[in-house]
């Protein structure tokens, strides 16, 4: 029962992208009455161009995992284990805005897009804009953080004693011992450009820039509803598979999404 | 936080005198590149706009003349909004239903899926899968088996056993618990793994010792599972008042608010005011409102702290 209730929707929107519209219409239920329509999916992919929606969808994503993978790993090493003077200020600034929410930034972020302060420039319209926001993300920071603090301090030592600087304690020990929670971060970051819609829709408003999220919506009025359906299949197909790749890790991330403990 | 915290610095020397030099020594030039990346992707794009937050809801701007403090209008004005109280209301009605459909169906689904113990990891992914499916997509495809016409897709299968047709979203009565199914079905899977993790926790002998005394599965619930996630299931709970409070996804592309402004939510209303004002942004009426929510969200997740903090050292 429960299984039906999770899965038939997903199985429905698989049958129905290549259906032809007035079967799904008329008889929603009923399985191919009239044959299999393929073409649904190559109109959606070619005429109304879901191409360029979708390679903006990846670059979105990228972007932000490389933007959050950076900030985290750096920002992680120098707090848990450069830790200057000054850190545990800087730790607690970070923490703090796990205490406000992202609705109260939606104004004042959208206006600091249309002009950065100390360079001028507005961001609209490019993925910097979505990229940048994606960075300041402070449970990345309280993960890579916590990951690192549990690391031996006796392999630091040891690499100190053979004279390693900063960088290369960095580059040489602390990313190859931290694979596990990059996995995780890299999760969570893929799936939450994939799903954004409310700040990819205020900061890219050109059709060009704009990902599967915020399209998708738009097109609803103006396609075949065959077309349409294909369209929301095609928005799917990457993250189920990606989830089917990386079971494992997406069940672990949830798992830690709730027991992340204060 | 002296100088003598640090615990980079080597020779005794770095520690009597700071200077340019000893501070560049100490990998200070190098602790900073590192900090770099955060302290200029939080400075512009979290600490500037939060300040800039507070500041707006004290003024006037329409980011063409220059702001004037206009002290508690914003926040009077927002009081004053009828619509105010509507999306407080429709916003509370939601996170109730949310929680009366959404809280103890994963909980069911993560009891069952445990007694169940082969190919548990099949089920926890089949389970999952719905939360992988991106959110306007789903509202999407749900919007178009919310079809209120009989051939709609859920007023067939229900036709089958004689029900319906119902207007689903179109409703002013029933959009809401319409649009409370969807983001169940939508969000139930990443609770279920949550539990199923804090179930696997619960030492099997108390069920073992439950079963030599007779217990039925339901009393086994009741009196072995229960009890034993009861932090995890406050956890849940307040996290899903926190989610669903800032609710706008669903509401703004199952209906956009309607019909009759009965699914209006708090979010919805920071947007309108905002982003879709006729007259240019109303940015301090809309800062305002995020303030007062942001107060009350701070405030759960507050108490959300102490809580998960009390229960891991426990």
């Amino acid at each position: 029962m429960l299984v039906v209730f999770g899965l038939g929707p997903i199985l429905w929107l698989a049958k129905a992208a290549i259906t032809p519209t007035q079967d799904t219409l008329r008889t929603p239920m009923a399985i191919f009455p009239n044959g299999v329509a393929w073409d649904n999916l190559v109109q959606a992919w070619t005429t109304i161009h879901l191409d360029v929606q979708f390679m903006n969808t990846i670059w979105v994503a990228l972007g932000s995992w490389i933007v959050q993978i950076i900030v985290a790993t750096t920002a992680g090493y120098a707090l848990s284990v450069l830790k200057p003077a000054y850190g545990r200020v800087l730790n607690g600034l970070v923490l703090g805005t796990l205490f406000v929410p992202a609705v109260v930034l939606l104004v004042p972020l959208y206006l600091t897009i249309l002009d950065v302060p100390f360079i001028g420039i507005s961001l609209q319209n490019t993925f910097w804009a979505v990229w940048l926001p994606a960075g300041a993300n402070a449970f990345n920071i309280l993960l890579v953080k916590r990951f690192f603090d549990n690391l031996p301090a006796e392999i630091f030592e040891a690499a100190r004693t053979d004279g390693a600087g900063p960088f290369r304690l960095f580059w040489a020990i602390v990313l190859p011992l931290s694979r596990p929670i990059l996995g995780v971060v890299s999760v969570f970051a893929i799936i939450a450009a994939w799903k954004d819609y409310l700040w990819p829709k205020l900061v890219l408003s050109l059709p060009e820039v704009q990902p599967l999220s915020v399209r998708l919506p738009q097109l609803q009025q103006t396609i075949d509803l065959g077309v349409y359906l294909a369209a929301l299949a095609i928005s799917t197909i990457i993250p189920i598979i990606l989830f089917v790749f990386f079971q494992n890790l997406f069940l672990r991330s949830a798992g830690l999404g709730g027991a992340v403990k204060g | 936080m002296t100088a003598l915290d640090r615990p980079v610095a080597a020779t005794p020397r770095a520690r009597r005198r700071r200077t340019p030099l000893t501070w560049f020594r100490g990998g200070g030039l190098a602790n900073l590149l590192f900090l770099l990346p955060m302290l200029i992707v939080f400075g512009l794009f979290s600490w500037y706009p939060i300040v800039r937050a507070v500041i707006m809801s004290f003024q006037k701007t329409n980011m063409v003349q220059a702001a004037t403090w206009v002290g508690l209008d914003n926040f009077v004005k927002v009081l004053h909004d009828p619509l105010f109280y509507t999306a407080v209301h429709n916003t509370a009605w939601f996170a109730v239903l949310a929680l009366i459909f959404g809280y103890p169906v994963p909980l069911i689904a993560a009891v069952m899926m445990s007694e169940v113990r082969r190919s548990r990891g099949m089920f926890s992914a089949l389970a999952y899968l719905p939360v992988v499916v991106p959110p306007v997509v789903a509202v999407l495809l749900w919007k178009f088996f919310y079809d209120a016409s009989p051939t709609g897709v859920f007023n067939t299968i229900l036709g089958w056993v004689g029900l319906g047709p119902y207007p689903w979203i179109q409703d002013a009565t029933w959009a809401m618990p319409s649009i409370v199914l969807e983001a169940t079905w939508a969000a139930a899977g990443g609770t279920v793994i949550i539990y199923l993790a804090a179930l696997t926790a619960v030492a099997p002998e108390l069920y073992d010792a439950a079963e030599v005394d007779g217990a039925s599965i339901w009393r086994k619930i009741w009196h072995v599972t229960l009890p034993q996630l009861r932090g995890i299931l406050l956890i849940t709970l307040i996290l899903q008042v926190i989610g669903t409070s800032q609710v706008f996804l669903e509401p703004f592309l199952f209906t956009d608010g309607g019909p009759a402004n009965s699914t209006v939510t708090v979010l919805q209303l920071i947007y309108r005011y905002g982003f879709q004002n006729s007259l240019g942004g109303n940015y301090g009426a809309a800062t305002a409102l995020s303030v007062m929510l942001a107060l009350f969200l701070a405030l759960l997740s507050f108490v959300y702290f102490r809580l998960t903090r009390r229960w891991s050292q426990n």
